[in-house]
């Protein structure tokens, strides 16, 4: 039978479309409203203090746009203008700063893509499968081209003097974030950014001035950052001891678990992206990311984890960025458990959970990156399970 | 090779801004509280989420007790089964605290809430007093429950190993669903939300928006010209909108609002106290009712610029908005939510 939309002259093949400037800064088209951030409710008390999650499951490639990358607020996201705003180096330095925001577009800039994860990233998931979708069980992670300085520059402005090893990082809105990072970090790779995918860093995510610590859990990443101070020791600070400690099975905590450990998700099939096109060539798809470098090599699994088939990385393989990943299968139409294993380029190999659950318990609650299982059932609609 | 940017900063900036402190008590300021005052205090300012014991109200966070539960499934982590250092806590009430109001609690208010959560942990007498002199002798129980991150040693050689690729295991049975816990948000037919949509299913019930016609256009206009008459300021209710970001942490108001921390205040302008069904008013809030009050604007006005003022006794915590104008302006929007 022949296809009307291709026999019949459609209205969008024979009339006007918009003008320009229809939007001047434009949203997506209608058709993609589903793509949006999410939260789930019942996780915290009120929304100013609370998280949400990028759609994962809808996205490709491996730039998060900004307006549907995951937020994180202690106190809820400030409108701090460019001209209110202001940075203080101060502690053990030789001359205490205060910078403003033209001062640090001054400094000789930087542009690098780095993921940016939150520790709870599958935090719900320790005691077993619980929430169905991507979005849900891995969103709270981000990965944005970054243009700013690097802190190194900054700190070396003020001077730091050599009893100096950590600095204490802090943000300007009410819940006054601030985390402590060890020297050696902060005069490696981290920089404070003020543009991200190429505009500028959005109200959520600290406009105008962010700190960016590449591999390292999204707390550290001071969003709205008014404030660095150099010290002896670490400040011990609310957010890295009440929070971020992974509490583990014999009642003592780890402390300082910073960086990221390999991981990866299947994003397309998931419990949000079903298959509809019956079976025949499928597309597996997935993220892949390590806070400890590039990312090596992705496995997939069909078979919850009996055999696996190394997938191709797709596009450029950036260091403590996300990776995309792609398989392609001819789908017999019979169900699957999808699993997916990434590799860094130090040779870790991303864990099960149970692995995990054997060494760390179930109370850790952050630092979950085990390895997640899909079953794609036979009408091709996908559940989040976990396997013997 | 520096390059000149930025100024020094005066001592008064840094003094304003380096509120920090330091397990090792570097940073204190001078002052003191005993637990009678702290008690007080965290009724006032604290109480109406954390509880007036410490016991956290519905998720807001348990601040007492705990201890010895570190192992457990559900491990309940306070300051006293579970924060390292007193500075922590100090600090982040100084600092952060309230939720909604920081920055206005002072060093002695401070001393006196850490005092009173010392107590309500058990690890003082009721007549403590903590100062900045003495505030190094208080060890927390779980001072050493902490160590330094050592994945490296423990997990990194466990997992760098060349991994399976064929014959990794037996059979796979599924041991758990997420699906039937069925604690996912939802969309209206009932997947996860933000399931992708059937394209050819959104293109059957699909009608482009149309733009709308003059005519369409001209009545709806003339309409709201009328009931602009009596509706109110709407820069005012903008105005009220931005102030009633002070009120968000325990007030709910719009279409599915539900009680909170406080009640929910849609048809809060005209009605009756205390008569939100399901919230637990305070004695004082269900007295006041009884004797008839009713929220008018000139009722609400008096509450919210001095709430424990115009209702000794009020569970609200809230201190107050300073100017009329916020005031107006919160009336204004709050009066655009019908019950």
């Amino acid at each position: 039978v022949p296809d009307p939309l291709i026999t019949q002259v459609q209205p969008w093949a024979s009339e006007f479309g918009d003008p320009v400037d229809a939007t001047p800064y434009g949203m997506p088209i209608r058709f993609e409203s589903h793509v949006v951030r999410r939260n789930v409710p019942w996780l915290t008390e009120s929304p100013i203090s609370s998280i949400n999650f990028t759609p994962i499951h809808a996205l490709e490639g491996t730039i998060t746009p900004q307006g549907c990358a995951f937020e994180r607020h202690h106190s809820g996201a400030i409108e701090l203008s460019k001209s209110d705003y202001r940075l203080m180096v101060n502690g053990l330095v030789d001359t205490p700063l205060v910078f403003t925001y033209e001062d640090l577009t001054r400094f000789p800039r930087h542009v690098q893509t780095f993921f940016c994860e939150c520790a709870a990233n599958g935090g719900m998931e320790w005691g077993g499968a619980q929430l169905q979708g991507a979005q849900f069980t891995h969103g709270m992670i981000h990965n944005m081209e970054y243009t700013g300085v690097l802190l190194r520059d900054i700190l070396n402005e003020a001077g730091i003097k050599p009893e100096g090893k950590w600095v204490y990082v802090e943000g300007a809105d009410a819940s006054s974030n601030g985390r402590s990072i060890p020297l050696e970090k902060a005069m490696d790779d981290v920089m404070v950014a003020f543009f991200a995918n190429g505009e500028a860093l959005r109200k959520e995510h600290g406009y105008p001035v962010r700190l960016v610590v590449p591999g390292w859990e999204g707390n550290m990443w001071v969003k709205w950052l008014r404030r660095i101070a150099v010290y002896d020791r670490a400040v011990e600070s609310r957010e890295e001891t009440s929070k971020y400690t992974d509490l583990m099975p014999d009642g003592r905590a780890r402390k300082w678990t910073w960086v990221m450990d390999a991981k990866s998700v299947i994003t397309s099939p998931s419990p949000q992206a079903p298959i509809r096109h019956g079976k025949g060539p499928l597309v597996i798809t997935g993220l892949a990311w390590s806070g400890h470098g590039k990312i090596a090599r992705v496995d997939v699994s069909l078979d919850g984890g009996r055999t696996w088939t190394e997938a191709q990385l797709s596009g450029d393989i950036k260091p403590k960025a996300l990776t995309r990943f792609h398989l392609n299968i001819d789908w017999d139409g019979r169900e699957m458990l999808l699993q997916s294993r990434a590799m860094d380029e130090t040779g870790y190999v991303q864990p099960t959970k149970d692995q995990l659950r054997e060494i760390r318990g179930l109370n850790s609650v952050y630092h979950n990156n085990g390895i997640q299982t899909w079953w794609v059932r036979e009408d091709g609609e996908v559940e989040n399970v976990e396997v013997s | 090779d520096k390059l000149g940017l930025g100024r020094p900063a005066v001592p008064e900036e840094i003094e304003a801004w380096d509120v920090v402190v330091l397990p090792d008590g570097r940073g204190l300021p001078e002052g003191s509280g005993d637990v009678s005052t702290g008690e007080e205090v965290f009724a006032e300012k604290c109480a109406m989420c954390h509880g007036d014991f410490a016991e956290g109200i519905d998720n807001w966070p348990v601040l007492a007790g705990g201890q010895g539960t570190l192992t457990d499934r559900r491990p309940v982590k306070t300051i006293g089964s579970y924060w390292p250092y007193l500075s922590t806590v100090w600090d982040y009430i100084h600092r952060s605290m309230p939720f909604g109001a920081a920055q206005t609690v002072t060093p002695d208010e401070t001393y006196a809430i850490t005092a009173f959560l010392l107590y309500s942990n058990g690890l003082v007498d009721e007549d403590f007093v903590l100062s900045k002199e003495n505030f190094t002798e208080i060890h927390l129980p779980n001072e050493n429950g902490f160590y330094p991150d050592d994945r490296a040693e423990v997990e990194y050689p466990k997992f760098r190993v060349e991994p399976c690729m064929t014959d990794c295991k037996g059979e796979v049975k599924i041991t758990k669903r997420a699906a039937d816990l069925k604690v996912t948000p939802t969309d209206p037919d009932g997947r996860p939300a933000g399931t992708i949509p059937d394209w050819f299913e959104v293109a059957q019930n699909d009608t482009a928006p149309e733009a709308p016609a003059d005519e369409a256009q001209a009545e709806p206009a003339a309409e709201a010209e009328a009931t602009a008459m009596a509706a109110p300021d709407p820069a005012l209710v903008a105005a009220g909108e931005k102030v009633f970001r002070k009120c968000k942490a325990c007030h709910k108001v719009g279409e599915g609002a539900k009680n909170g921390t406080g009640p929910v205040l849609n048809g809060v302008v005209g009605r009756p106290a205390a008569a939100v069904d399901g919230f637990k008013y305070s004695n004082a809030m269900k007295a006041a009712a009884e004797d008839g009050l009713v929220w008018t604007p000139e009722n609400l006005h008096e509450y919210l610029a001095a709430p424990k003022k115009f209702i000794k006794g009020t569970k609200m915590s809230f201190a107050g908005l300073k100017k009329p104008e916020d005031i107006d302006a919160v009336i204004a929007y709050l009066s655009t939510f019908g019950g």
